[in-house]
């Protein structure tokens, strides 16, 4: 389990890396490393260069622009996991941080190396993808965006040219949202065979007003699943009916299926815990309210 | 590549292949055979250091990465030669492993958390090793031991009990 042989720069800033990773066809950025070291170990991937960005004091931040929370590419895990404005304004990424591999892979691993891994069953692509994230991404001199829902094409494949360097993703924020996740695993923070996530805004009445559902690590990429939060809008959540509607919903998708999880399973899974997700999301919500009166 | 690493408060000037990991420039440059390679893949924790006082794999490092960081393996654990540190010695009172391999993990994972949370729930215990892996124990007793020791390390800078 020895990596094969390569050359290794660190740059100076962005530019320079762009730059290099434009130079060579076998070129990779590394950041954290956490998924691409164990490929180099096992010789699924030999890069002939690795471009190192964890330094780059310009892809590490947390900061609230026009309305919305933009965390550079290179944050770790382990600091957002602790972050106060994401704890308040993107309640949802804060709730899955710890469901993200181990404390010792979220003490190196990076926001940005976690999205543009595209494992269909990453906690932080689920929040990107349910929230409606905007990715930025730098290729030469120029800078692009992508929603999170083109970004993520396959399982372990992005809409991510090969040259490109992922540098800061955008999350909208809802005021007075409440969220829920839910997911299975053989181990604690073990890959998810299905995971679902919600971040819910209830009115005084317990009226939902805005809802935004997904899964993960069912569909070869995370999936929303607008029409069942739409169906639950305007109405008070009540679990009978929710567990017909989120019941409905899933019938029509097509999960993976593996040694792990059958399609049918993931299936079930990811209904009971859609189901789960929400009403933890609504109860928050309602605990709130009467907090409130 | 030239690198410079903080080991244990020792600086080390070395000159590393970049496809070296930390693991292995620490166990074959540096003698610090303490970290384990377990899986060299990232699975089992049993290569965990501390950098900079946080709980990192080693094998999902190269060395080249860790240049100017601060590294704490087992071997800077201990207070003094042939001393243990109070979490050392509650491994050993509580028994808490059978062959020894993940050990010096679970160690830096447990000091890692009690100088951050001097009075850890179980949960909190369970969630603080969770990444590392033992195949012997079934984990009982080391969480007994890192219970033990938060216990006692609390108790050290306390005013003797009246009782």
């Amino acid at each position: 389990m020895k990596s094969a042989a390569f050359e290794y720069s660190r740059p100076a800033d962005l530019a320079e890396a762009c730059a290099l990773l434009a130079q060579e066809d076998d070129a990779r950025l590394i950041a954290g490393g956490q998924t691409l070291v164990p490929l180099m170990a096992m010789r699924l991937a030999r890069p002939k260069r690795l471009i190192d960005i964890a330094r780059l004091p310009e892809l590490a931040f947390v900061r609230k622009e026009d309305g919305q929370v933009t965390i550079g590419a290179t944050s770790k895990q382990c600091v957002l996991e602790r972050d106060s404005l994401v704890r308040a304004d993107v309640p949802l990424l804060a709730k899955v941080m710890p469901f993200v591999g181990h404390a010792a892979t979220r003490a190196r691993g990076t926001v940005g190396g976690s999205l543009a891994n595209g494992d269909p069953a990453a906690e932080i692509a689920l929040v990107a993808v349910t929230l409606g994230a905007t990715l930025v991404y730098r290729e030469g001199d120029a800078t692009r965006e992508i929603a999170a829902s083109a970004f993520f094409t396959g399982p372990m494949l992005t809409a991510l040219p090969p040259a490109a360097c992922l540098t800061c993703v955008r999350f909208p924020v809802w005021k007075d949202a409440r969220v829920g996740f839910h997911e299975v695993n053989a181990r604690r923070s073990d890959f998810a065979f299905a995971s679902a996530a919600a971040q819910i805004v209830v009115d005084e009445d317990g009226i939902c007003r805005r809802l935004a559902l997904g899964i993960g690590a069912v569909t070869p990429v995370p999936l929303r699943l607008d029409r069942l939060a739409e169906a639950l809008i305007g109405t008070r959540i009540e679990e009978k009916r929710l567990r017909e509607l989120a019941r409905a919903a899933l019938a029509e998708i097509e999960p993976l299926s593996d040694l792990h999880a059958s399609a049918d399973y993931r299936r079930r899974a990811a209904a009971t815990l859609m189901v789960r997700a929400i009403a933890e999301a609504y109860r928050s919500a309602q605990g709130q309210a009467s907090r409130a009166h | 590549m030239r690198i410079d690493l903080s080991v244990n408060g020792e600086l080390h000037a070395l000159d590393v292949e970049p496809r070296t990991s930390l693991l292995d420039c620490l166990r074959e440059r540096l003698l610090l055979t303490g970290a384990h390679a377990g899986c060299e893949h990232g699975v089992c924790g049993a290569c965990t250091v501390l950098l900079d006082g946080t709980p990192v794999r080693s094998c999902l490092m190269f060395a080249v990465q860790a240049d100017g960081y601060a590294i704490t393996t087992i071997e800077g654990i201990a207070p003094g030669p042939g001393e243990l540190s109070p979490l050392q010695d509650a491994f050993c009172e509580t028994h808490g492993m059978q062959c020894g391999y993940c050990t010096p993990a679970m160690i830096l994972a447990a000091h890692a958390l009690l100088i951050r949370n001097a009075a850890p729930t179980r949960e909190e215990i369970i969630e603080a090793i969770s990444g590392n892996i033992c195949r012997c124990t079934g984990y009982a007793q080391i969480v007994e031991a890192i219970a033990l020791a938060a216990e006692r390390m609390r108790g050290l800078n306390q005013p003797a009990s009246q009782t």
